[in-house]
């Protein structure tokens, strides 16, 4: 009796290990998998332009959408990290959806072009409205706004006359007075990437030994914490680009504002090669089904009115010559801008980010 | 099978070890590598001694004193949770920089400038400590207090018949008792660190994924990307022996067929002033204050923040968090019931490799999941154009399955756990019990597991929720065309600089994740109103230690 009572319970124990989690599992999951299979979009149609950009939605999708009013041509949107979004190009092939890439900084472009995912697209259009400096001599990409890293100073303890160039701020005299950010950041990287094209790699290390030793603080923050940390009193210039700058002086906020009104620009290296600059850009990709189109929305963001657009909303430069500027970033005067092109500063970005390791830029 | 189908993005990465080793890792390590290591060492340590500090003291006081405000405190030492670590560290950043608010009113007050002063710097390994211990304290404090509510005061008892102080009782006794389950929140919170990018980079400190993101995205190399994340790897393989170690196959059991909760001690003066600072301050700081800030940066642009799209990503968000959570419960219970009632070593360590997702950052998880699912959709597309002259494109990729699949490596771990450790409450002699009174395999289920499973499965839902409405880099970079969530918007107007506008979105995601957190709280004064009323009997309760 006892013995068929233990052998009993102990089948049925089994029988509930073998069974006991799977309905409610098995329930959970299909309606999991249901829900997912309801919020999956369908594949996009091929009149569609399909655009990856690494600029910031609320920084390009005005124009998109201006683009979409003018030609009826629908434009669908991924943002993201410019890094990560190459990638998904490059693991997506030939069957990548993405018609055009946007993004910042002449580095990435140049990356891109490298990963093999972007195929030479130009036009008349584009050939008349862009100067050579600022597309890749191939047609692989071409820039759509230009923005510039020049010296910010806090007035009245800086006179513009201590200032020269880029290369002058490793000197003594700057010590503990320069505000910059992280050599994380694709601005910093172009940069020395544009101080090797000049100088070669033995001299930058050099200068930027220099130049780290002078920091206020260790790297933190974005552009716009380094002119507010000098305009409070950390340090005494800041480095930054432009349209930081430009809309800080704009702002709503008036504490930013009052900051950004501190410090005044300074263009450096005027009298050699011209003060540093970079663009924005876009490239159509190796994989588009619509080339046509996609050279099209590219033909439109150097209109003259997508120039006014990045001038006065994004308060960048225009790529296009003769564009109005805002008022804003007309008061920062006009410069000479370094007209190496802009592939080089790609090419050497690597070298670069290998020597503010060894500078110990954090 | 699935468990092993969700670890090929963590294998996708670890294979990378097995590849030479090129130039740029030479490069890495003469320059950067020896301080990658340091400093995500001693974050680990500063977040390991901030989350036990804060969960266990504020668990301790809310379960075994009463003081003033100790019903309140008792939800609300969750919120924190609900509040993304690279929101706090943005807040904290605008508030206690140089130039911030804070520092600018001292120096106005006192007439001091640059130097005259010390004033702690905030953008540092110990502010990123500090920011990250005040988000992720409550996953020690969830389940070390879930601890505490299940122990018989009988043990307590006997040790202050035997000379024990209240404080040596604790120590000696209680705390020991606790440990799997605090050992588990902490490995939690752990994994969540080493998995962090915003904070670290905001704050320029330069640990193991923001090396990740330079060698990647800076030096180019995808391969010494893969081996930094496998060397990080490693450091939760680490994790995960020490936290064998400590246990170190000692059971906690306890015996009886009567248990008696835990005796309360009310509080009086100085004492219970202490208890209520102690507890009222990780709440301020972890949640008050950010979310106080983001709701006063709010108030001035919500009219540009709240706009026709606004309702969509709410949903968006909402829905994704839901599918996620649901599905995450769905596998966990699989895994879990798997592991149970046919336990097998291929399987185990199938799941425990998945699990250990949840450390990785989520960008490389993306990667990891993208490279497969780009690879078999070409397959797929090759074979159909050779075959039948047909292509399919991308079936998968840039789909919602993928960025779902990248959720689930993600955040099996939370949801795992948290099931395991329920159903490790549940003994074979209670299955059998069942059984003896004519049960049927489903009733069993239903009138046995489901009632002492309930509260982990709220618990397992409730926390992946509230992850899969903070995770932003996987999101990002899987989300099909014209996606977005509250994430994406908040981090593309804080990383441009736009804190203000950034604050509608952030604190929409708060709020959501309040939701949840707020379900788990009623759960946790149930339970406590149960515990706290008249001893019931129950039956012989052997527990089997939650494992990570």
């Amino acid at each position: 009796m006892t013995m068929s009572l233990m052998s009993r319970i102990r089948r049925s124990s089994r029988s509930v290990r073998r069974r006991a989690g799977a309905p409610l599992a098995a329930r959970l999951g299909a309606a999991g998998l249901a829900a997912v299979a309801a919020l999956a979009v369908a594949t996009p149609a091929s009149a569609d332009v399909n655009v990856y950009s690494a600029r910031k939605e609320a920084l390009i999708k005005p124009l998109l959408d201006r683009f979409t009013a003018a030609t009826g041509v629908q434009v669908k949107l991924v943002t993201g990290k410019a890094g990560p979004l190459l990638q998904r190009l490059k693991s997506e092939g030939r069957n990548s959806p993405a018609d055009v890439f946007i993004t910042v900084d002449a580095g990435r472009l140049h990356a891109a072009k490298e990963a093999g995912v972007l195929a030479p697209a130009t036009s008349p259009a584009l050939e008349a409205a862009v100067p050579a400096a600022y597309r890749d001599p191939e047609g692989y990409w071409t820039g759509l706004s230009v923005r510039a890293r020049p010296i910010f100073y806090v007035k009245g303890k800086v006179q513009p006359g201590e200032l020269s160039t880029y290369e002058a701020l490793a000197e003594p005299a700057w010590k503990n007075r320069i505000c910059i950010r992280s050599s994380d950041n694709i601005y910093n990287q172009s940069l020395v990437a544009s101080m090797i094209a000049a100088h070669g790699q033995g001299e930058t290390l050099k200068w930027m030994q220099g130049f780290v030793a002078n920091f206020a603080r260790k790297p933190q923050g974005g552009d716009r914490d380094q002119i507010k940390a000098a305009a409070a009193g950390e340090c005494d210039i800041a480095i930054a680009n432009t349209y930081y700058f430009a809309r800080m002086l704009k702002s709503d906020d008036p504490d930013q504002a009052k900051a950004a009104s501190k410090l005044d620009v300074f263009w450096p290296n005027q009298s050699g090669r011209g003060a540093h600059v970079n663009v924005s850009g876009a490239g159509v990709t190796a994989a588009s089904k619509n080339r046509e189109d996609a050279i099209r929305l590219l033909e439109f963001l150097v209109s003259d009115a997508s120039q006014e657009w990045y001038a006065d909303v994004n308060n960048e430069y225009p790529v296009k010559s003769g564009v109005a500027l805002s008022a804003t970033v007309r008061d920062l005067g006009e410069f000479k801008a370094d007209d190496l092109n802009l592939a080089k500063l790609g090419e050497l970005n690597r070298d670069a980010v290998k020597l503010m390791d060894q500078a110990g830029w954090k | 099978m699935l468990a092993g189908l969700l670890c090929v993005p963590v294998l996708v990465v670890a294979a990378s070890v097995l590849q030479p080793a090129g130039e740029v890792w030479r490069h890495l390590v003469d320059t950067v590598l020896a301080g990658y290591v340091r400093n995500s060492l001693v974050l680990m340590l500063g977040v390991a001694a901030g989350t036990l500090l804060i969960g266990v003291s504020t668990a301790w006081l809310t379960v075994s004193c009463r003081f003033p405000g100790v019903r309140v405190f008792e939800w609300a030492l969750l919120l924190p949770l609900a509040v993304p670590a690279y929101i706090i560290a943005y807040t904290y950043a605008g508030m206690l920089d140089f130039a911030g608010p804070v520092q600018t009113a001292l120096r106005d007050w006192f007439g001091w400038s640059r130097g005259d002063y010390w004033f702690p710097p905030v953008r540092t390994l110990g502010g990123a400590v500090a920011m990250l211990s005040l988000v992720l304290y409550p996953y020690v404090y969830l389940l070390a207090r879930t601890a505490f509510l299940e122990q018989s005061a009988a043990a307590v008892d006997v040790a202050r018949t035997l000379g024990c102080g209240a404080l040596g009782a604790f120590v000696r006794v209680t705390l020991p008792a606790a440990r799997p389950a605090i050992i588990a929140g902490l490995s939690l919170a752990l994994m969540e660190t080493l998995a962090d990018f915003g904070t670290v980079q905001h704050f320029g400190v330069a640990v193991f994924t923001t090396g990740i993101f330079r060698t990647w995205f800076g030096l180019g190399d995808v391969t010494a990307a893969a081996q930094l994340s496998a060397v990080l790897l490693g450091f939760v393989f680490a994790l995960v022996l020490l936290e064998r170690w400590s246990r170190r196959g000692a059971r906690y059991t306890q015996v009886g067929s009567r248990s008696r909760p835990l005796a309360t001690r009310r509080l009086r003066g100085a004492a219970a002033a202490g208890a209520f600072a102690a507890c009222a301050l990780p709440l301020l700081l972890g949640f008050a204050l950010p979310a106080g800030q983001l709701a006063a940066w709010a108030i001035e642009s919500w009219r540009d923040g709240v706009d026709a799209g606004f309702a969509r990503l709410v949903f968006n968000s909402v829905a994704l968090a839901a599918c996620a959570s649901l599905l995450a419960l769905a596998l966990a219970l699989l895994f879990a019931y798997t592991g149970r009632l046919r336990p097998s070593r291929p399987a185990r360590l199938a799941t425990r490799v998945a699990s250990m997702g949840y450390a990785v950052p989520g960008t490389v998880i993306a990667v990891g999941v993208m490279l497969p699912f780009a690879w078999l959709d070409n397959t797929v597309d090759a074979w159909m154009r050779d075959t039948f002259g047909v292509s399919t494109g991308l079936l998968l990729s840039g789909t919602l399955v993928a960025l779902m699949f990248a959720y689930m490596v993600r955040f099996l771990a939370v949801s795992l756990q948290t099931v395991e450790s329920g159903l490790g409450r549940i003994t074979r002699a209670m299955d059998e019990a069942g059984r003896s009174l004519g049960y049927r395999t489903p009733e069993v289920v239903a009138r046995v597991h489901v009632p002492i499973l309930r509260g982990s499965l709220l618990t397992a839902v409730l926390l992946v929720f509230v992850d899969v409405m903070k995770e932003l880099p996987a999101t990002l970079i899987l989300r099909p065309f014209d996606f977005n969530t509250l994430a994406v918007r908040a981090y593309e107007l804080a990383s441009d600089e736009r804190l203000e506008d950034a604050s509608v979105a952030a604190l929409a995601i708060v709020a959501a994740g309040l939701v949840p957190v707020l379900v788990l709280s009623v759960g946790i004064a149930r339970s406590r109103r149960r515990e706290g009323g008249r001893p019931r009997p129950r039956p012989a309760l052997e527990r089997i230690p939650a494992s990570a």
